[in-house]
């Protein structure tokens, strides 16, 4: 555990879902000193024109982010494999709609 | 609220103000990295926080954004003044609401800033040490209730022109946090101009303290979109990048368009003999503005800048232990948690 005092507040990303039914997303960053006063100081940076219903905080150095550098060998895998989308496959007009 | 679309540079990086289009000598896979930079740049691509960029694109872009982060902040102090005494309830409500945006507006251009790699602290420091610059439209008095008003209407006016090109800015944070500020910008121009209305309709004393207001604040909105396109070396260079869209003076030109027939529908006059349409143009011609004012106060030495930059300080300095005070409670919090766990 680190010893030496923390200076700056922690600094948290910030997740908003705008209505009931829709899923949370990602809207910005704030610093504040924990969970709590993050979901408060959260709701007003980011929702003071009910732009949300539900706010998720997490601090911004738990999460794990993909390589930007890597993002060729990642992603690329899926790009010959058209197979995968619907419009791979032919179907007679008279079939209509499928 | 923002801000000229001018590109200042802080104290003490004037050095790196003569930035150049053409990068020097680099390695081969920098070459290759600055290639993929450049293709997605001219595709009107956008860059992302932890995608490679040519260090001075990172430099100018920190600058800018944190200079805009300023400018919202010290911003909340010229119209703060009045909330005390603001003429009703419903203004003074409005005008909270208004100055908490801008609060806001600068904590979202702060965390867009911080994902180049810049820490708030040192952002903060910069300002408090007067190493950074904010827009010098701030460095002005309100000296009377209409000067709110025409804040909202010509500053904050000045400011959507500069910022709607700035939604599509290539660094995307950036440009997310414009389009979460223009949004809530429109709010403001029009509070301040209905404020204006309002006055308008009332006696002489009032009408005067309306056109005195305006006469007051004109050239200095015009000032706001930065020097003319002449003298903007670095424009050039942000147009490159995708950062800067439209030129300081096209947009200057917008505003004093826009502006005009509201100015009529108000009952002031714009305090410049020399403003008429031009039918050849298509637009209306405009006096000169007095640059040796705007760059001295840039520098300094502008009615309010020790009183704005003094605010600031002092604020930051008198929050100090609440800032300790709510770290201490949370490793208190996380203490009890892990006691109890155990």
């Amino acid at each position: 555990m680190s010893t030496t005092a923390l200076k700056e507040w922690p600094l948290w990303e910030v997740f908003v879902r705008s209505k009931q039914g829709l899923e949370h997303k990602h809207c910005g960053s704030l610093h504040a000193s924990d969970a709590q006063h993050a979901l408060q100081m959260a709701r007003d940076v980011y929702t003071r024109r009910q732009e949300g219903v539900s706010i998720w905080v997490v601090q911004s150095s738990a999460i794990a982010a993909s390589e930007p550098n890597d993002k060729n060998e990642f992603f690329e895998p899926a790009s010959d494999k058209v197979y995968r989308h619907p419009t791979f496959y032919e179907i007679p007009e008279e079939v209509g709609h499928m | 609220m923002y801000t000229q679309s001018f590109s200042v540079s802080d104290q003490d990086d004037a050095k790196s103000a003569g930035l150049k289009a053409v990068p020097k000598e680099t390695s081969a896979a920098e070459q290759a990295l600055q290639a993929q930079f450049d293709a997605r740049i001219d595709a009107d691509g956008r860059i992302e926080p932890r995608d490679w960029m040519p260090e001075a694109y990172r430099k100018t872009l920190v600058r800018q954004i944190s200079q805009h982060a300023h400018s919202e902040i010290v911003g909340m102090l010229p119209e703060g003044n009045w909330i005390s005494r603001a003429p009703s309830l419903k203004r003074k409500a409005i005008l909270i609401a208004k100055v908490q945006d801008e609060g806001g507006h600068g904590l979202y251009l702060y965390s867009a800033a911080e994902t180049l790699g810049t820490s708030r602290d040192q952002m903060l420091d910069a300002l408090h040490s007067g190493k950074a610059k904010y827009s010098s439209i701030f460095n002005y008095p309100t000296l009377n209730w209409a000067d709110v008003g025409v804040i909202g209407w010509l500053v904050d006016g000045a400011a959507i022109m500069n910022q709607i090109p700035l939604c599509r800015c290539s660094y995307g944070p950036y440009a997310r946090a414009m389009v979460r500020v223009c949004k809530e910008e429109s709010f403001h121009q029009r509070q301040g101009y209905e404020a204006l209305l309002v006055m308008m309709q009332g006696n002489q004393a009032q009408k005067d303290m309306v056109q005195d207001a305006v006469n007051r604040w004109w050239w200095k909105c015009l000032a706001m979109f930065g020097p003319p396109d002449a003298d903007s070396p670095n424009s050039a260079q942000g147009m490159r990048w995708g950062i800067k869209r439209i030129s300081n003076d096209d947009l200057r030109q917008k505003f004093v368009d826009a502006t005009v027939p509201q100015a009529q529908v108000l009952g002031v006059t714009l305090p410049d003999p020399d403003l008429k349409w031009n039918e050849a143009r298509g637009h209306y011609d405009y006096g000169q503005i007095d640059w040796d004012e705007f760059w001295s106060t840039v520098n300094g030495n502008g009615p309010c800048n020790r009183e704005r930059l003094g605010a600031r300080v002092k604020a930051w300095n008198d929050g100090a232990w609440v800032r300790e005070a709510a770290l201490a409670h949370s490793r208190k919090q996380q203490q009890r948690q892990m006691k109890e766990a155990a």
